[in-house]
């Protein structure tokens, strides 16, 4: 972090808060027709929340969702809007942007496809022209042939496709807008939320990497997820992510692996030298976590957003039921954290708390017999201990699973029955909030596994997981993976 | 043009960022050959070496497990005739013979996206199959050359092995070093192999070595 000032400077970072901090937005080229690009961005930014200035500009003037249109963005009064959202052809960008300029917009969101993209000429000069005009309008271009920008923090859904994901902490970056969709669909599932979200498009401007370095400063991102095919230049690439991870964890999803063309059968470096090796080592180097797949991406930086990293590999299991503490365990022992051997003193502290029955190892299984604090306890003693460095929670929500079969049943107004499936429901929902609050009491990682989060979303556990912003895994195998991403953080910022 | 080094050359030029080599000779005749190897002790290796050899196994041109002075004479006079023309001025290269269950290869290449890069994997007859190499960009710290050896998939061979003692870690390191600085260093050098590097009781040996220049 010492050397970060000095960084910045040699990469001429580009200030990006226009983009996703605008003080007004201007959508050029809005439609009257709900099927374009120019009507749904506009109802997108409307219908989200975006409290700045709202302008639109439509060649035949008119009024659209309530706005007045504009002719064109050089009416737009000056210095009242930071960022464009370009919806006109490929043809007329270069005008758009500079009449932007003009009334000191200074960001630009092409979503316009028709700059190279299909390898055509007219389309490659019209890319080329978006560089220039970049350099001499100083204006942040993002895209073209991209879908948009999410920022929460502003309310701004910029973008012609949903969702708008909740708020929070990760923030993401894509060279294909549908996996930027595809990870705000992750973020609204779990509940953990979003900062700042953008679909690169072509990248003809600003690259992946811009969006990394700026992200990496931005206060309001925690953690960042990217979606990369390609990049433009690899060693400002790795210069930029390696920085990016001494601030904030970055997760990765590289695409086109299994393209690596034919090589020779030999072993020498030049043939064994993929391009996928080489971007895996690099991406290690640079301290940032690969994850297979854009589930796999959320699930990391979900865990990384939310909870501190791991200071070392012990990880202690929590679980009402037996079978799930060993096939985690299996999972484990594949993975770089481990099923810790319990230290004597804990195991004499949860005498105290847990019934007499319980498993005396770990996992810590407390064989059915918890009574209303058990758990809760249980918990904030395991996670304050210091050498434990994770926690994983098994079988919550398992009692209002129960109750809510008694309460779809015909025997639901039975005497009682409401009662105690209050009580069951009420247990879940004090798991959850135990889990958040022990795990922020003890700045230890906590997670919770239950297929119930797929299931049966609504079950107290995870619903009240989702409601703190925490994530809630479907199966211990993706908790095992978050656990290994926190004890991989961890080592890299060389805790403790 | 890309241009090769010979193995002595190599190993000559690498031995000076620290590349761990054996106590090699090389010499121009089969007696010369003799003397060495009686001197150094047997079973020995006889090479057929020069700056235009890049492929000394696929020629034949190695041999192992020579038990005698009359092997070595007989040895050296067969390399010597196997030389072409193309060859250029050759050398013999004479070496102790070590015996090894493990191997790994190091190496390093500068023709990629990502500029210069160092290279270590798993070595031997399954290299092919296994492809269990790892990379780092160069100029990397030794925090993350270190961390190369954790990325290997085949962590048993780092281990005790057949009771042989745990690799030396640090020695290994010492072959992925000495080929990193190289070329951070020499920007001349194209690329870098050094295939095998053999484990002997635990120390790391680089036992070839090619040095390709731009």
């Amino acid at each position: 972090m010492t050397s970060d000032k000095q960084l910045t400077s040699d990469l001429q970072r580009l200030p990006l808060e226009p983009l996703f901090e605008p003080a007004g937005v201007v959508v050029a080229g809005a439609s009257s027709h709900p099927g374009k690009f120019g009507f749904a961005v506009l109802h997108n930014i409307i219908t989200c929340g975006y409290q700045g200035r709202i302008f639109a500009t439509n060649r035949n003037g008119g009024t659209l969702l309530g706005i007045d249109c504009l002719t064109s963005v050089a009416d737009v009064p000056a210095g009242q809007a930071d960022l464009v959202y370009v919806c006109v052809p490929a043809s007329a960008v270069a005008d758009v942007l500079r009449d932007a300029a003009s009334v000191g917009i200074r960001a630009a969101f092409i979503a316009s496809s028709g700059f190279g993209e299909g390898n055509d000429e007219a389309g490659a000069a019209y890319g080329a022209e978006l560089v220039v005009l970049a350099e001499e309008l100083g204006m942040a271009i993002a895209g073209p042939n991209g879908q948009g920008l999410v920022s929460t923090p502003a309310s701004l859904c910029a973008q012609f496709v949903g969702p708008f994901p909740p708020a929070g902490g990760v923030s993401i970056v894509s060279q294909s807008g549908n996996l930027a969709s595809g990870a705000m669909n992750y973020a609204a599932a779990s509940g953990v939320g979003v900062a700042r979200a953008i679909s690169a498009g072509n990248a003809t401007c600003l690259g992946v990497d811009d969006y990394i370095g700026w992200l990496a400063d931005d206060p309001a991102t925690t953690a960042i997820v990217a979606y990369i095919e390609g990049v433009a230049d690899a060693r400002r690439f790795f210069e930029t992510v390696k920085r990016a991870t001494t601030h904030k964890p970055v997760v990765v999803v590289k695409g086109g692996t299994s393209d690596e063309g034919a090589r020779a059968a030999a072993s020498h470096t030049g043939s064994l030298a993929t391009n996928d090796r080489i971007f895996d080592g690099m991406l290690r180097q640079a301290g940032v976590w690969r994850s297979p797949d854009i589930g796999a991406a959320f699930g990391a930086a979900a865990a990384l957003a939310v909870h501190e990293p791991m200071r070392g590999p012990n990880v202690a299991f929590l679980t009402t039921a037996g079978g799930w503490g060993v096939l985690t365990a299996d999972a484990m022992a594949d993975s770089p954290v481990r099923l810790m051997d319990l230290p004597d003193d804990l195991m004499d502290s949860l005498d105290q708390v847990l019934p007499p029955r319980w498993s005396k190892g770990n996992p810590i299984d407390v064989a059915g017999g918890e009574t209303r604090d058990t758990i809760p306890d249980a918990l904030h003693l395991i996670a304050a201990h210091p050498s434990v460095d994770g926690v994983l929670m098994l079988g919550m929500g398992i009692q209002s699973n129960t109750a809510a079969l008694m309460r779809r049943g015909q025997f639901s107004d039975f005497e009682d029955i409401d009662r105690i499936c209050s009580f069951h429901e009420r247990q879940d929902r004090r798991y959850a909030e135990a889990i958040v609050e022990a795990s922020a009491a003890a700045g230890t990682p906590i997670l919770a596994a239950t297929e119930l989060a797929l299931s049966n979303p609504e079950n107290p556990g995870p619903a009240t997981l989702r409601e703190h912003g925490h994530p809630c895994y479907t199966s211990p195998a993706e908790a095992v993976a978050a656990f290994s991403a926190l004890y991989a953080r961890g080592k890299h910022l060389r805790l403790p | 043009m890309t241009t090769t080094l010979s193995e002595a050359e190599s190993k000559r030029l690498l031995a000076g960022y620290g590349l761990p080599v054996l106590d090699e000779r090389t010499v121009a005749t089969a007696a010369a050959a003799v003397v060495a190897a009686d001197d150094m002790g047997y079973p020995c290796v006889l090479k057929l070496c020069g700056d235009a050899i890049a492929h000394k196994t696929e020629r034949n041109l190695v041999r192992l497990s020579l038990g005698t002075s009359a092997d070595v004479e007989r040895s050296a006079q067969e390399l010597l005739g196997q030389a072409t023309t193309a060859d250029g001025p050759v050398e013999l290269l004479v070496a102790p013979m070590i015996r090894a269950t493990r191997e790994f290869i190091v190496g390093a290449d500068r023709s990629g996206e990502f500029g210069p890069v160092v290279m270590i994997g798993v070595g031997g007859i399954f290299a092919e199959v296994l492809e269990d190499v790892v990379f780092r960009l160069l100029p990397a710290d030794e925090r993350e050359l270190d961390a190369m050896l954790d990325d290997l998939d085949t962590q048993a061979m780092l281990g005790e092995f057949r009771g042989e003692p745990a690799v030396d870690r640090a020695q290994l390191l010492a072959v992925v070093q000495a080929v990193g600085n190289a070329m951070i260093d020499r920007h001349d050098i194209e690329s870098i192999d050094i295939n095998p590097v053999l484990i002997a009781d635990g120390n790391a040996i680089a036992v070839d070595a090619l040095v390709a220049l731009v």
